[in-house]
């Protein structure tokens, strides 16, 4: 047989091996038979020596193309016996994907704190500072300088826990306002604030009472702050508490420490204002006290209440939090059941 | 105070839905609770005639009745009360009625005997016991002779009036009446109300100057006056008076005692009945009582008094607790034929103290205690007398008697228009706010700018110019007013360092997988004392609501362990929670606490739950420990953090706690709750840690700087020593990193093994020591010059078996 044809069938015949192939061994196997020192190629193409001097470089490089479709031959059957191998292994790896993860430890913040810290967030946007106080107070500042002398008729309002005559464990966090008042220098500014924090009353426990409760008090005083900043703010607080659908309206109403005095509802969750059961069908629920800054109050404060005035309001977390989740036992907040805890962790 | 629309129509004509005066009621002035017919709820309550009265075969008490209802046969109808007679006009509920309680009556038998209805007593349709007249106590209630038969009850009774119910505010004590109510609806329609009118005839042929002196101290009582009424006839009140105050929620008791409350209700003005006759003498004092002093007031009660009760009192004795009660001996009665009729106004105060110690709120003392308008002081007590005679048949003698008259100036209250403005934020204009002064019936004029406004003694609540703000604000409509943002001076707004670390604490345990909790501060002295870490007094309440809160606490752990109770008892067994807040810490003698910032968790049972592919994360000390570890490298401490064992602490384990120190300075503890206080709680295992955050907040932090991160290779070397059971990994670490040489850049303990493969009170340690040099690679050969050296040291110091 002419050289030519022979190499020709070593071709084919390696070609048709090759693709036969089912292994990477059998794969170099092949590739050293073919290829290696010693194989039929290398052979072959030492019988070129008895090939005329004409043909011997057609036949050398036809010799050389065959080794090179070979060889590429070889690497593509490689790689393809390589990804069939991987693709094995991975199919034998597959998981059942629906089964749970692994739980990892997260605890959640008190839905009381979300409602404070949410509020604390929107006023901090706005310039207010946040303001701490004592828990035990005295009557001077819980009382007296929130112009509510002893025996006004309006500490009815407000049952006490008294420690002795003169200190107890402060009604709301209002008296943080008259300390931060008389701290404040006002030729730097208003002063805009809340005191968001823990407060007692003489209550019995009940689904609607809890002698604990949470407060947040917001101030502010400046030299022209109106009760038309005050709606806009108590709107302010509705609408990033609750959302753009809920309208506030005010009323009026009784605070010995504000002058006038509101009280603010906010349109009904549970039937959007139509009335219903929640709303003893009036559309409205009855969320915060509010009210301009008594001149009294001021005074003994030691702010001139003919140049700076201001707004006031207060605002029960508990109440927010029950209304907006429906929880419907203010003691939940504070038996601390994990199944209740860990409810609250929704964006909404 | 519940205002009867039949009642205020005598004062306005107000064409207006109740629903709607209520709503404007409330938008305006005070709260409406609600607006109501005495009749909601009932339906099918006609006038019957009682035809027969036939006792029933088969009872001892039951009466098998014809009424006649306006039909054309009378109904059957079997009754027990025992009032019941022939010829009564009686509330009649037919078949289909729905009475009070949501009952309905249906055609039944009683004992074997038909009866198509019932017979009702007041309480049946609806009537507190305590405003249905005690004279049909026992039994069905008889309508007037002249009510039409198969008529509805409701007009008669008065039970289709609207009832508008409102809240009243302690400032709006001058709604407390019908007068008041009528100025402020007035106001509210731009309507002036048309006052009530009586014609007062002194027929009485004696002189009260010369029946009753006076002793009055006028601090007490500014105005004390009586009239006197002879010659009455106790009786019941006629129909339209009853209704009147029950209307009003109130009793009919006689036609005198009803008197006075008919006008407290119209003029807000409480008046006192005495039997003149029945005062021992004719001198009227009024003075606080003498210590120790005893009155039986008209509910039987012998009271002890105060010497800072105030008192009514003959020459003799107290005869009234003055604004509060009155006193027995003194009562009118069925045989009262004089009567002397008070008319004062007290000090607020001494009848608040008065009424709130001996728990005697009344609707006297309650308005007393609001405010009582001067202006219509002797209006009420004339009327009081005209009503009197009238209804008693008797004579009002010439007079007033009076023991005090302080006059009351009006308040004379000016604003400006401007100031208004500046305060509401509203662009009213002088037109506006004259209208409503006008609307309100306060005197006022204006130059424009200014307004002088009288303000009326019935408005004892405005003073000064905030006051006036208010009315102009409600009348104008707080709807009406525009909703802006305070402009002005830009203030930062950004919480402190201290709300930073308290917040980012919280942030830190939460994501080490605990729950806030929030937990009653107040707690029992025993409780309270617990797990404290530092001597001092309890915080206790005055007057505690309950035995379990009575404390403020002194650690934040107990209110933990409360928790975990009532989740343990409610099959809750992991439960991993913290809590941050106050402590409060009491020096001896001091009387108000230090309250000082913690920060405390508490773990039973597992973090994370067992599943298919992972063990539970159950909770041990290192697990707390690891927490407390977490927690305090996020701190960002300047001076290092290290644990001591401690046995200080009673309530937990004394082998499994130990004492937190920053620095030297003990911030804290953490470990394992002593099994028997656990078992107090009934609780299980349960590991806690309690820290002084304020100490956190106070220690020194570093500043962050950034670290470079080093070009060269770490070297590590492992070692495994065996050492005694007393040598603590503390001990181990601190003498490496003395003994480590300039590059031990980190120790690492990676097992501890104690067991049978080891001597008896032997363990093995093992760690992994990391060499670093941040200028160059580190040279083998030094790295175990220097790692040499400390296995040197550790057998040295430990006598430690290198392995």
């Amino acid at each position: 047989m002419a050289l030519r044809e022979r190499l020709q069938e070593l071709h084919d015949r390696g070609l048709a091996d090759i693709k036969k192939g089912d292994s990477l061994d059998r794969i170099n196997e092949i590739r050293v038979q073919l290829l290696g020192k010693k194989g039929p190629i290398t052979q072959a193409l030492r019988g070129l020596r008895d090939v005329s001097a004409e043909e011997r470089p057609k036949i050398g490089s036809f010799a050389n193309q065959i080794r090179d479709e070979l060889t590429a031959a070889i690497e593509e059957r490689n790689q393809e016996l390589k990804k069939a191998a991987i693709n094995a292994k991975l199919a034998s790896e597959t998981l059942d994907v629906t089964l749970p993860g692994t739980p990892v430890a997260q605890g959640q913040p008190h839905v009381i704190q979300r409602i404070i810290d949410q509020l604390e967030d929107m006023f901090l946007g706005m310039g207010y500072q946040v303001v701490d106080g004592p828990e035990v107070e005295d009557d001077h500042h819980n009382f007296e300088m929130m112009n509510l002398p002893k025996d006004h008729p309006a500490r009815d309002m407000q049952d006490t826990f008294y420690i002795t005559p003169e200190i107890l464990m402060r009604t709301h966090t209002s008296p943080n306002q008259a300390r931060a008042m008389e701290a404040h220098d006002f030729s730097k500014g208003p002063l805009k604030m809340i005191s968001p924090g823990r407060v007692y009353r003489r209550d019995t426990d009940d689904a609607t009472h809890s002698h604990q409760f949470h407060q947040v008090e917001g101030l502010v005083i400046d030299k022209h702050v109106t009760m038309a900043d005050l709606k806009g703010t108590l709107e302010m607080v509705a609408a990033n508490l609750f959302g753009d659908e809920f309208d506030v309206r005010l009323r009026p109403s009784y605070f010995p420490f504000t002058e006038p005095s509101v009280e603010a509802d906010i349109t009904c969750f549970n039937c959007m204002g139509k009335g219903c059961a929640v709303c003893k069908n009036t559309g409205w629920i009855e969320v915060l006290g509010a009210g301009m800054v008594h001149p009294n109050v001021l005074k003994m404060a030691g702010v001139d209440s003919s140049v700076y005035g201001g707004f006031a309001f207060g605002l029960g977390p508990d109440r927010f939090a029950m209304l907006k989740y429906g929880v419907d036992d203010i003691r939940n907040f504070y038996l601390n059941d994990t199944r209740f805890l860990t409810q609250f962790y929704k964006r909404g | 105070m519940k205002v009867s629309m039949d009642w205020l129509n005598e004062y306005l004509t107000l064409d207006v839905d109740p629903q709607t005066l209520g709503e404007k009621i409330e938008r305006t002035a005070v709260e409406v609770d609600q607006v109501y017919k005495m009749s909601d709820g009932m339906s099918k309550l006609v006038v019957g005639e009682t035809l027969s009265v036939e006792p029933h075969p088969d009872s001892d008490h039951l009466h098998i009745c014809q009424v006649d209802v306006g039909e054309d046969e009378p109904l059957q109808i079997v009754c027990g009360a025992p009032n019941v007679a022939t010829g009564q006009k009686v509330i009649v509920a037919l078949p289909g009625a729905w009475i009070a309680g949501h009952h309905k009556i249906k055609k039944s038998k009683m004992r074997g005997v038909a009866s198509n209805g019932m017979l009702c007593a007041l309480q049946e349709i609806g009537f507190d016991e305590k405003i249905a007249p005690k004279a049909y106590d026992e039994g069905i209630y008889i309508l007037p002779a002249d009510s039409e038969n198969g008529s509805s009850v409701f007009p008669i009774l008065g039970m289709d009036d609207d009832i508008v119910e409102t809240d009243l505010t302690p400032n709006r004590g001058d709604m407390n009446s019908m007068n008041g109510t009528a100025w402020e609806v007035g106001a509210i329609y731009g309507k002036t109300p048309k006052m009530p009118t009586f014609s007062l005839n002194e027929d009485g042929s004696r002189k009260v100057s010369d029946l009753l002196q006076f002793s009055v101290d006028e601090t007490l009582a500014p105005t004390y006056k009586m009239r006197i009424v002879s010659g009455v006839t106790i009786q019941d009140s006629p129909l339209w008076l009853q209704k009147r105050l029950w209307e009003a929620g109130m009793r009919p008791i006689n036609n005198i005692v009803d008197v006075t409350n008919y006008i407290m209700l119209t003029y807000g003005q409480p008046l006192h009945a005495f039997d003149y006759d029945k005062l021992s003498s004719h001198h009227i004092h009024v003075r606080l009582a003498d210590e120790g002093e005893h009155l039986t007031t008209l509910d039987g009660e012998d009271r002890k008094l105060r010497d800072s009760d105030m008192v009514i009192a003959d020459d003799k004795h107290a005869i009234a607790l003055a604004g509060t009660m009155g006193g027995l001996d003194t009562e009118i009665d069925d045989n009262t034929t004089t009567i002397a009729i008070e008319s004062a106004i007290f000090d607020p105060i001494k009848i608040r103290k008065t009424a709130r110690f001996f728990n005697l709120h009344s609707e006297a003392s309650m308005r007393f205690e609001r405010g009582v308008n001067k202006d219509d002081n002797q209006n009420a007590l004339d009327h009081a007398a005209a009503l009197m005679a009238e209804l008693g048949q008797g004579q009002t003698e010439q007079g007033t008697g009076v023991g005090s008259d302080t006059p009351v100036e009006p308040a004379k209250v000016s604003v400006t228009l401007t100031r208004i403005n500046h305060v509401l934020g509203t662009q009213l204009t002088t037109d506006q706010v004259q209208t409503i002064f006008d609307h309100l019936n306060f005197p006022t004029d204006n130059d424009g700018e200014t307004f002088n406004v009288t303000v009326p003694a019935r408005r004892w609540d405005i003073h000064i110019e905030a006051d006036l703000f208010e009315e102009v604000a409600r009348l104008y409509g707080y709807d009406n007013i525009p909703s802006t943002l305070p402009y002005g001076t830009m203030t930062p707004g950004a919480l402190t360092f201290k709300q930073r670390i308290i917040r980012d604490s919280r942030r830190l345990l939460e994501g080490a997988g605990l729950n806030q909790a929030i937990s009653y501060a107040l707690t029992t002295t025993a409780k309270a004392e617990q797990f404290m870490m530092r001597d001092s007094e309890p915080t206790e309440l005055a007057f505690p609501m309950s035995t379990d809160h009575t404390t403020a606490r002194m650690n934040l752990i107990s209110g933990l362990l409360d928790d975990i109770a009532y989740n343990v008892a409610r099959k809750q067994k992991n439960v991993a929670l913290y809590e941050q807040g106050r402590v409060f810490y009491r020096e001896g003698d001091a009387i108000r606490p230090l309250e000082v910032e913690h920060i405390a968790g508490a773990v039973t049972g597992t973090l994370t739950t067992k599943t298919w592919h992972a063990e539970a994360d159950t909770i041990d000390f290192y697990g707390i420990k690891g927490i407390v570890d977490l927690f305090l490298h996020d701190m960002g401490l300047s001076e290092p953090v290290h644990y001591e064992a401690t046995q200080a602490h009673a309530q937990m384990h004394p082998g499994r706690t130990a004492d937190i120190y920053v620095g030297d300075q003990v911030v804290g503890f953490v470990g394992q709750v002593h099994p028997e206080v656990a078992s107090d709680y009934k609780i299980p295992d349960t590991y806690v840690f309690e820290l002084n955050l304020q100490a956190l907040i106070d220690a020194p932090h570093d500043q962050q700087q950034y670290e470079p991160i080093s070009k060269f290779p770490d070297v590590t070397r492992d070692i495994a020593i065996l050492v005694d059971q007393s040598v603590t990994n503390a001990d181990v670490v601190a003498l490496i990193n003395k003994r480590g040489g300039a590059h031990l850049a980190d120790v690492q303990l990676f097992d501890v093994y104690e067991g049978v493969h080891l001597p008896a009170g032997k363990k093995s340690l093992a760690y992994t020591l990391t060499y670093r040099d941040r200028q160059s690679t580190l040279v083998e050969a030094d790295v175990t010059k220097a790692f040499d050296k400390v296995t040197a040291a550790l057998e040295k110091e430990f006598d430690a078996e290198i392995r």
